[in-house]
């Protein structure tokens, strides 16, 4: 087993623990600092798929802001009650038996694959020479403009979203 | 081979060696938090009494429950925060590749920059950066 | 690069795209300065028009014109699509005017979001790549969902917008799991490099490529609200506003159509069969449950909502005959459903005024008494949603089944005329509340004269169509040859 192998274990391993204690925890608080261990490690995962961006945004939008989003939410509702609760609805047996299926079917499936597509120009040793940042910028701002763009007007509406339906009086 | 995947582009192939401080520093700063507290569990008496466990509030008798309902306005905040987090975070390759992109590339991030503008006065306008 | 000697032309085959976002992005600002949503409303259908305008100019005339590296494309299939979300965005704006103010919510947000929506939309429909489509069913959803939501004070409103939400997302986490699993196989996003990838290489009876048509069917059956994804639809479109009931049973299952048959004909083209053994039970499971458990509501919401899970499975029965002439029969019934749907929500909203919601079916009776015109109206477009002739949801129904005859699915045909049949209890009961039944106790209603417009503009059509289809058959053979 090489180096990388062990690492990638004892990150997977973390990231699968961590999401089951963020789903199974009674206090929805502990959840979400579980939820940050998560995050910093598919971060982990991130660097070693070669997408250091990605690692960083995981870093800087997920852990950032997204967690703090949940904190506030969190303290919004209050959940003192919820934790005196039962954690699952009594269907969850069922739940666990399909997840298990799914899973069971898709590593099949994952298992016999055997053809790859043709790997495209940005090979490891380019995006090395080129910069991570920089290839990504070349990238996105030519082919992928549309999409750019359009990540622009979601980003809107979820301004609109967040005035109209949280502002306590609007006009 | 992983569970029977071929590798292609799967962690194993690459290794991200210029994080290798990034690494170390959380090791150590791993250590350095919990050192101490272990250090504490293994030295120190153990003689707990009600009091002794309560929150400290700066010497006063603790009051009421820490957790309360925070106000809504809170969440508004934090969501106009991600909003223009995630804008910020689409700068950064701008930013590096901008001697590439050009002039095109500099009117598309206007555009961009333009769309989520009106976001921006129409919040303000709205009243939502207000403290009310 | 290429990028360099790109010109603005570029942007002419998005023009109508940019006209709509235009307009919603001024109807933001328009609304920290006007008071009165009118001038709103206003605004956005004259925009909404004139998109309308820029698309019928171009539609039929050229073959399809892609731009943005492959990404989006100007053909007959979109614009035709678009012609339904023009439609079905101008007539939700008439009859929301009056209706939001009843319910209190009148906010300028309200239009622009309904613009964001519609041009999330147009772009669900014009893409051809993978991530433009995800993007566009995001804008898309996202403006739906706080459009649902908008009754700020309504806790009906506020738990469809959660409900809504919360399963609009899992359907979204199916669409991208199914499009990596394809970038995975195939090294690409774009729709048509997948197809020639497949058809190159041959996998066609790849595993993986048959998880993730599964998994889109998913995702594409939880957007046009297919049985057994439609568990959302209910809950939803019951504690809606009523306007946005009728635009998101309209206007997202188009868009779901739309992409449901641009991706499964051009990406899935090689594993065909496959695909439309998967959809027949979906079809047949959406007539089923739409059209019984619609018997058993009292509500006249709920009632519609099965009944669109009911006309999803048989506009599905287009896309399973799994021909160029199958995908139009079904453009024509998503055409017509806008039309006869939307009129249906107009008269429901009539009936709502302040202190009185009237959403419940014997608030019906006997209305044929007091309001003969509404009744009237009310009737056609009950007849129209059943399929009886001489109405346009006749000729919808009439060329869907014969698609699906043509392709030798003779026994399905049989099974969605007898559902047919079947709803035709429940629509008639409608028609039979108000027309048989003494009125219980004085029905006012809210009329306007934009939602009289909208009424009239839809009952013409439902019977025009209905009479003549010619024209709007050739209107849409035009879309797939262009």
């Amino acid at each position: 087993m090489t180096t990388l192998q062990i690492f990638f274990i004892y990150f997977a391993v973390m990231t699968t623990l961590s999401s089951i204690l963020v789903i199974t925890r009674k206090n929805a608080v502990h959840s979400v600092i579980w939820m940050l261990v998560l995050f910093v490690h598919i971060a982990a995962i991130y660097l070693f798929l070669n997408a250091e961006l990605l690692a960083a945004i995981q870093i800087i939008v997920y852990a950032g802001a997204i967690l703090v989003l949940y904190l506030f939410v969190i303290m919004l509702l209050n959940l003192r009650e919820e934790d005196t609760k039962k954690k699952f609805l009594s269907q969850w047996p069922l739940g666990l038996i399909t997840g298990v299926v799914f899973i069971m079917f898709f590593i099949l499936i994952l298992g016999k694959i055997t053809v790859f597509p043709t790997p495209g120009k940005y090979s490891v040793e380019f995006i090395k020479s080129e910069g991570i940042m920089m290839t990504i910028g070349k990238v996105l701002y030519t082919e992928y403009l549309l999409p750019f763009e359009v990540v622009s007007l979601i980003l809107l509406v979820a301004i609109i979203g967040a005035v109209v339906l949280a502002k306590k009086k609007i006009s | 081979m992983f569970l029977g995947i071929k590798a292609c582009g799967m962690p194993g192939t690459y290794i991200p060696s210029n994080y290798l401080p990034i690494l170390i520093i959380l090791i150590v700063a791993t250590l350095v938090g919990l050192t101490p507290l272990i250090l504490g569990v293994l030295v120190r008496p153990k003689r707990p009494y009600s009091i002794k466990l309560s929150p400290y509030e700066s010497g006063n008798p603790p009051v009421g429950d820490t957790r309360y309902k925070f106000s809504v306005k809170f969440y508004i905040i934090a969501m106009l925060f991600m909003v223009f987090d995630v804008e910020a975070v689409f700068l950064y390759p701008w930013a590096v590749a901008y001697d590439k992109l050009g002039l095109y590339g500099f009117i598309e991030m206007m555009l961009f920059i333009f769309i989520l503008l009106i976001g921006y006065i129409y919040a303000w306008e709205k009243g939502a950066l207000e403290w009310e | 690069m290429s990028f360099l000697n790109l010109n603005f032309m570029y942007i002419k085959p998005i023009a109508p795209e940019l006209i709509i976002t235009c307009i919603a992005l001024i109807l933001m600002l328009l609304d920290l300065i006007v008071r009165r949503k009118e001038v709103i409303a206003l605004v956005g259908i004259i925009g909404t028009t004139l998109a309308l305008y820029l698309t019928f100019k171009v539609y039929g005339l050229a073959g399809p014109q892609t731009v943005f590296n492959g990404m989006f494309v100007l053909d007959g299939y979109s614009s035709f699509f678009k012609f339904i979300f023009y439609i079905n965005a101008i007539l939700t704006i008439c009859i929301s005017l009056k209706y939001m103010e009843i319910e209190k919510a009148a906010y300028g947000e309200y239009y622009a979001l309904l613009l964001f929506a519609t041009a999330g939309m147009m772009i669900i429909a014009s893409a051809l790549d993978l991530i433009v489509l995800y993007l566009g069913i995001e804008l898309m959803s996202l403006s739906t969902y706080i459009l649902v939501g908008i009754i700020r004070h309504d806790t009906k409103s506020n738990e469809a917008a959660i409900k809504y939400f919360l399963l609009g997302g899992f359907s979204s986490a199916f669409l991208l799991y199914g499009a990596s699993l394809i970038y995975g196989l195939t090294g690409t996003t774009n729709i048509g490099a997948i197809a020639a990838f497949i058809s190159e290489k041959g996998f066609a009876g790849n595993q993986m490529l048959l998880l993730s048509m599964a998994l889109f069917t998913v995702a594409f059956g939880f957007k046009i609200a297919a049985a057994p994804f439609h568990m959302w639809a209910p809950d939803a479109y019951e504690g809606a506003p009523t306007s946005i009931t009728a635009f998101m049973s309209v206007g997202p299952k188009a868009a779901g159509f739309a992409a449901l048959g641009r991706v499964f004909m051009v990406a899935f083209s090689s594993i065909k069969v496959e695909w439309s053994t998967v959809l027949i039970p979906l079809a047949v499971l959406s007539m089923c449950i739409g059209n019984i458990v619609a018997i058993s509501q009292t509500n006249i919401k709920r009632m519609l909502a099965y009944s669109s899970i009911a006309h999803a499975g048989y506009a599905l029965l287009g896309v399973i005959a799994g021909t160029n002439s199958g995908l139009s029969s079904m453009m024509n019934y998503m055409f017509i459903y806008a039309f006869m749907n939307i009129g249906a929500f107009a008269v429901v909203i009539m009936l709502r005024r302040e202190g009185f919601k009237g959403e419940d079916l014997s608030d019906y009776e006997g209305l044929a008494k007091n309001h003969p015109l509404a009744a009237a109206l009310m009737l056609v477009f009950m007849f129209s949603l059943t399929g009886i002739p001489p109405t346009a949801g006749f000729i919808a129904k009439f060329y869907v089944f014969m698609e699906v005859i043509k392709t030798g699915h003779v026994l399905l045909a049989v099974i969605a005329v007898l559902f047919s049949v079947a709803s035709a209890f429940f629509y008639l009961r409608v028609v039979m509340y108000m027309y048989m039944k003494e009125p219980r106790g004085e029905v006012i209603l809210t009329t306007s004269a934009p939602i009289c417009i909208a009424l009239a503009v839809t009952a013409l059509i439902v019977i025009v169509f209905g009479i003549f289809p010619s024209s709007l058959l050739d209107f849409v053979s035009l879309a797939i040859s262009g």
